[in-house]
C-alpha cells in the first residue's frame, strides 16, 4: 500500500533543516505533524520583534534567543516524542562538513541569502544528499528539488547576484533614490561614525588637488569642544552645499545631465535650533546607555514613519540625529556600522538620502521606505511561508520514496497563470556546463598588471564563485589559502601575495595562465583560464573583470517583471542581497567570512533594478526534462 | 485598534507584512471580525495565519470534544490528556491562538451554527465554514446574503491530500494594480446554492475533477447523515451509485468523475498536514484580500491535489448555460 510505504519512508528518515526563520518555523511544524521524528535544524540567528508576524513558534519573551533552539522547544510541546537537534551556528562552519551532511536522507533549506544556499548546494552534491530548496517574498514563493546526477543542482541556472553600482554614480551622478541611500549609508554614515581607517570615496571630486583633500579631511573631524550644532551644520553645508558646488564646476559631467543644486542650512533652517527644543545636551530623558531608544523623530514631533517629509523636516532630522549621536552615543562613534534596527541610524540615513535626492531632483521617500531599502528588508507574510512549507514536505516525501518521476519544482504565484496559483513543473536535467556540478572550466578577463590577487579573491572567488574558504593554485604554486592550521610565515606570505598584481606574483599569472581554485569544505574545484585585457567599461563592467564560460540554461530568459502579463515563475532568493559600490577598498585584512558584512541594498520595484529574475516555465521545451 | 492610526506596537510587529500590503490594508485588518466554524488541521492553519496577520477578532465554533483523532494535523492542541479532557476543540484552540498574537481577540461561541439567526452573522465581516454539511453551507450562505452588510463567505474542506475552497463575496469592488495605475474592478459571485447546482454538461472539460467529486461526496454525506470524515472504503459502492445517478441526471459521461479520486476522498479521512498548510494558507490569503479590499480575489473555487501538485482556481457559475 502506498500509504504504508510513505509512512515507513517518513519514519525512517533523518532530515536536516537549514534555517529556522519564516519558512523554517512552518516547515518544522509541518514535518512534525507529518510524522517525521528525526530532525536536525541549523540557524545562526536570534529572534527579533519583526519576526513575530510570521515566525509563529516564537513569542515576544523569546526576543534575543536562538531561533533554532526556541523552534525546537515550541514544536516539542505538541509532538513531545520526536527527536529534534538544534544548532545555533552558521551552516558555513567547518563542523558542518561533508561527513555531517552524509548522515541525512534529505536536506531542506529555508534560507534567506544566496551565499548560504550555494554553500549548502555544494555540500549536498559532495555528500550526494538530495536538496529541497525554497524561497519566498511577499506573496511569491517557490520550491525546487535537486538530486545529484538526476536534476539540475541549485547553481545550474545562474542566480542574480547583488547589484553593484559604479562609484561615480554614487559619489557624483545619482539618478535614483537607491543611489542616495547607498551614498548616505556607505559613504556619509561610514565617514562620520565608522572606522576612520577605511578608505572613503565621499570627497571624490573632479579635480583632486592634493592640497584640497587635506583640508576636507579636517571638516569631518570634530574638535574636542566644538559646539555640536555648529559641527552638524558644518557637515550639512559641506556635503550638500560645498561638495555639490565643487562637482558643478566640472562642466563635462553635466553636459547631458540634470544639474544638482547646492543646499545650505541657512537657507532651509532657522538661525539656531537650540532655542527650539532645548539643548540636546540637557535632554533629561535618555542617558548615555539608552542608545537603543535615542531618536530624533519624537523631539521634532514626527510620529509617522510612513509620512513623507519635506526638505525642511529632513534637514531638521539630519541635524538632530547628528547631534544626538555626538551627545548621547559618543563612545560608539568610530565603530559604528549601519544597522537597520538602529533607529537613529535609520533616521540619519533617511534624512541624508532625502536631502541629496532633493538636490538631484530625485523623489523623496518616507523613513519606512528608506529603511526597507537601506536595511535590505524583505517583505514577508505568514501565508506564503506556510504554503511553501507544505510544498517542501511533499517534495521531501517524494525524495525519500525515490519517486523520481514525481519530483516537481513548484511555483507559488500571486495571480493565476492558466488558472494555476500553484504551478508544478518538472525539474531539468543537470546543466552539462555548470561549473559546480559538471566541472566546466571558466574564463576570466582581467588586467593582470593592474588587478591584485586580493581583487580576484574578493570579487571572483568569494563573491562570484561563492567559495567560503578558498585555496588558489597556479600550477604547483600555492598562491593563497585560508585555514586555522597555517603558520605565521605562510599567512604573511599570503597576505603579501594579496597586495601584488597578478603578473607580479611569485608564480606570475598572465595571459594564458590557468588557475585552480578550490574550497575543500565544499569539495568544489574550478579551473580558471586567465585572459589579459587592458580596458574595462566603468559603467557596464564596474568590477574591472569579467568571468564567463558556463552556458546559461535556455529556460532562463531573464524577462523583467513588468513584461509578463500573467505571473511566470519567480526565482526568489535574496533578502540580504542588493546593490553595493563596485570597488570597496579595505585597508584592514580580511575578517572571518561569517563576520564579513557585505553592505547591500534591497531594491524594490524600481524598474530595471528588480532583483528578482523571472523564469518562464513555458519556454521549457528546449531543455531536457528528467524522464 | 483605537483611532485611525496603527499603534507603534502594531507598526513594529506588522512591519514586514505592511511592506507587502500597506498600512491602510493593515488598518482594515485590525478592525475585521472573523467567524470560524469547524476546526481541523486546515482550519487550524487558517486561524494561525489570520491571527498572525492581526485581524480584529476571531470567533471559534466547534463543540466537538478533543480526542486523539482531533490531534491529527492540528498543532493547536497540546497532546496532554489531562489538559484537554472534557474541553471542546474550540476551547483548546482558542487558548493556543491567543498566544500567537495578544492583540487579536480570540473567543469561543458555543452551539449549532445552522441554528443561528440571520442577525447573528451581522457581527462578522467574514464567515468561514470548515468541513460543513451541504445543508449548513447552504443555509448560512443564504443568511449572509440576506444581510444588508456584505459578509464574505468561505467554505473549506480537506480530505486525503486534496482540498476545496469556495468563495462568495457577492458583488465585490476592489482595486487592482495595472502597470503603474490603480484600477477599480468589480466581480459578481454566485451564491453557494447556485455554485453547487450548476448543470455539469456545459462546464468545460478541463475543469478540476475535484469539483464534481466533492459534489458527489456532499450528496452522499447528506443522504447518509454523515459528518465530514465519517466514511470508509466500505461506502464506496454507495458513493459510486450516487455518482452514476448524478452523471445520468446531468447527461454526462461517468468518466467525468474518476472512481479512483472518489476512492481517495472517502478512504483518506484524516488530513494530510502539508495539504492543510497549503490550503489553509491560500484561504487566509483570500480572507486577507477580501478584508483589505486589495488585490484580485479568487473566484470562486480553489482546488489543490498533492498528487498532481496543482493549485487551481475554477470559476463555476450559471454563466456557462447562458
Amino acid at each position: 500500500m502506498d500509504q504504508q510505504q510513505q509512512q515507513s519512508a517518513i519514519q525512517g528518515a533523518k532530515v536536516l533543516m537549514v534555517g529556522a526563520g519564516g519558512i523554517g518555523c512552518e516547515l518544522l511544524k509541518t514535518l512534525a505533524l507529518s510524522g517525521f521524528h528525526d530532525i536536525h535544524i541549523i540557524d545562526m540567528d536570534t529572534i527579533e520583534v519583526s519576526n513575530l508576524n510570521r515566525q509563529f513558534l516564537f513569542r515576544r519573551s523569546h526576543v534575543g534567543q536562538s531561533k533554532a533552539k526556541v523552534a525546537r522547544d515550541a514544536v516539542l510541546r505538541f509532538r513531545p516524542h520526536i527527536n529534534i537537534r538544534s544548532y545555533h551556528a552558521n551552516v558555513k562552519n567547518p563542523e558542518f562538513d561533508v561527513d555531517f551532511f552524509k548522515q541525512f536522507d534529505v536536506v531542506l533549506n529555508g534560507l534567506d541569502n544566496l551565499d548560504a544556499r550555494r554553500h549548502v548546494n555544494r555540500l549536498c552534491l559532495a555528500a550526494d544528499v538530495p536538496l529541497v530548496e525554497s524561497g519566498t517574498t511577499g506573496f511569491l514563493g517557490q520550491v525546487t528539488v535537486h538530486v545529484k546526477g538526476k536534476t539540475e543542482c541549485y547553481e545550474c541556472q545562474t542566480k542574480p547576484t547583488p547589484k553593484t553600482y559604479p562609484v561615480c554614480t554614487i559619489t557624483s551622478t545619482p539618478t535614483k533614490f537607491v543611489h542616495c541611500i547607498v551614498w548616505a549609508k556607505e559613504l556619509l554614515f561610514a565617514k562620520l561614525f565608522g572606522d576612520k581607517n577605511q578608505d572613503n570615496d565621499l570627497n571624490v571630486r573632479a579635480n583632486k588637488a592634493a592640497s584640497a583633500s587635506k583640508e576636507t579631511e579636517d571638516v569631518f573631524e570634530r574638535a574636542e569642544d566644538e559646539d555640536i550644532e555648529q559641527y552638524s551644520r558644518k557637515i550639512y553645508d559641506h556635503v550638500f552645499g560645498y561638495n555639490i558646488e565643487a562637482a558643478l564646476s566640472n562642466e563635462e559631467t553635466w553636459k547631458n545631465r540634470r544639474r544638482p543644486r547646492p543646499i545650505y542650512s541657512k537657507d532651509v533652517l532657522p538661525e539656531s535650533l537650540t532655542q527650539k527644543n532645548g539643548s540636546t545636551q540637557n535632554c533629561s530623558a535618555a542617558s548615555d546607555d539608552d542608545s537603543a531608544t535615542v531618536s530624533a523623530m519624537p523631539l521634532l514631533g514626527l510620529k509617522n514613519p510612513q509620512e513623507l517629509w519635506g526638505l525642511t523636516q529632513n534637514s531638521l532630522v539630519f541635524i538632530e540625529a547628528l547631534k544626538l549621536f555626538f551627545a548621547k552615543r559618543k563612545k560608539e562613534i568610530g565603530h559604528l556600522t549601519f544597522d537597520k534596527d538602529d533607529q537613529l541610524a535609520v533616521e540619519f540615513v533617511t534624512a541624508a538620502a532625502n536631502i541629496r535626492a532633493e538636490s538631484f531632483g530625485i523623489p523623496l521617500h518616507s523613513l519606512f521606505e528608506a529603511k526597507g531599502i537601506a536595511g535590505n528588508i524583505v517583505h514577508a507574510v505568514a501565508t506564503t511561508n506556510a504554503i511553501v512549507a507544505g510544498l517542501i514536505v511533499i517534495e521531501a516525501i517524494k525524495v525519500l520514496k525515490k519517486d523520481a518521476d514525481k519530483y516537481r519544482m513548484t511555483y507559488c504565484l500571486e495571480h493565476p497563470s492558466r488558472k494555476m496559483l500553484l504551478m508544478p513543473v518538472e525539474p531539468f536535467e543537470p546543466n552539462p556546463s555548470c561549473y559546480v556540478c559538471s566541472k566546466t572550466p571558466l574564463v576570466l578577463e582581467i588586467n593582470t598588471q593592474k588587478s591584485k590577487l586580493r581583487d580576484l579573491v574578493d570579487k571572483i572567488v568569494k563573491a562570484k564563485l561563492g567559495m567560503n574558504l578558498p585555496l588558489i593554485m597556479h600550477g604547483a604554486s600555492l598562491l593563497y589559502e585560508v585555514g586555522d592550521d597555517l603558520d605565521d610565515i605562510m599567512v604573511a606570505n599570503y597576505n603579501a601575495n594579496l597586495e601584488k598584481s597578478l603578473s607580479e606574483l611569485p608564480s606570475p599569472v598572465i595571459n594564458g595562465s590557468i588557475l585552480t581554485v578550490e574550497d575543500l569544505q565544499q569539495e568544489l574545484s574550478c579551473k580558471i583560464n586567465v585572459k589579459h585585457r587592458e580596458e574595462f567599461d566603468e559603467e557596464k563592467e564596474p568590477e574591472g573583470m569579467v568571468l564567463s564560460g558556463w552556458t546559461q540554461s535556455p529556460a532562463t530568459n531573464g524577462e523583467s517583471a513588468s513584461t509578463s502579463n500573467n505571473e511566470s515563475a519567480v526565482d526568489v532568493t535574496e533578502s540580504s542581497s542588493g546593490p553595493e559600490i563596485a570597488s570597496k577598498k579595505r585597508k584592514l585584512s580580511e575578517t572571518q567570512p561569517e563576520n564579513h558584512k557585505r553592505e547591500t541594498e534591497n531594491v524594490e520595484s524600481e524598474d530595471d533594478d528588480d532583483l528578482v529574475e523571472i523564469e518562464n516555465p513555458m519556454t521549457v521545451s528546449k531543455k531536457k526534462r528528467v524522464a | 485598534m483605537d483611532g485611525e492610526e496603527l499603534t507603534e506596537q502594531e507598526t513594529a510587529l506588522y512591519d514586514r507584512q505592511i511592506r507587502v500590503w500597506g498600512a491602510n490594508a493593515q488598518r482594515r485588518l485590525t478592525k475585521s471580525h472573523i467567524l470560524v466554524s469547524g476546526i481541523k488541521g486546515t482550519v487550524a492553519e487558517f486561524c494561525k495565519n489570520i491571527v498572525l496577520a492581526g485581524v480584529g477578532s476571531v470567533t471559534l465554533m466547534d463543540d466537538s470534544l478533543v480526542n486523539e483523532e482531533a490531534l491529527n494535523a492540528n498543532f493547536l492542541i497540546p497532546p496532554d490528556e489531562n489538559a484537554y479532557r472534557g474541553k471542546t476543540v474550540a476551547e483548546i484552540c482558542c487558548d493556543s491562538l491567543k498566544d500567537f498574537n495578544p492583540m487579536v481577540l480570540v473567543s469561543v461561541e458555543k452551539g449549532d451554527l445552522s441554528a443561528r439567526s440571520t442577525e447573528f452573522f451581522e457581527k462578522f465581516d467574514v464567515v468561514v465554514i470548515g468541513y460543513g454539511s451541504l445543508a449548513t453551507k447552504k443555509a448560512v450562505n443564504e443568511k449572509c446574503r440576506k444581510l444588508s452588510k456584505r459578509v464574505a463567505f468561505y467554505t473549506v474542506d480537506c480530505r486525503d491530500s486534496c482540498g476545496e475552497i469556495f468563495v462568495d463575496l457577492q458583488d465585490y469592488k476592489y482595486t487592482k494594480k495595472k502597470l503603474e495605475e490603480k484600477v477599480e474592478c468589480e466581480l459578481n459571485f454566485p451564491s453557494f446554492q447556485e455554485a453547487v447546482s450548476v448543470p455539469w454538461k456545459p462546464i468545460p472539460r478541463r475543469t478540476a475533477k475535484l469539483y464534481f467529486a466533492m459534489r458527489v461526496i456532499e450528496v452522499f454525506e447528506e443522504n447518509e447523515g454523515r459528518k465530514h470524515g465519517e466514511c470508509s472504503l466500505l461506502d464506496l459502492p454507495t458513493v459510486l451509485e450516487i455518482k452514476k445517478k448524478l452523471c445520468e441526471a446531468n447527461s454526462v459521461s461517468e468518466s467525468l468523475v474518476p472512481d479512483s479520486l472518489l476512492e481517495r476522498l472517502i478512504s483518506g479521512t484524516i488530513e494530510f498536514p502539508p495539504a492543510c498548510a497549503i490550503v489553509g494558507g491560500i484561504l487566509a490569503q483570500e480572507v486577507i484580500k477580501a478584508v483589505s479590499g486589495k488585490g484580485e480575489p479568487l473566484k470562486n473555487f480553489f482546488y489543490y491535489d498533492a498528487q498532481d501538485g496543482k493549485g487551481v482556481m475554477e470559476d463555476i457559475s450559471n454563466s456557462f448555460t447562458s
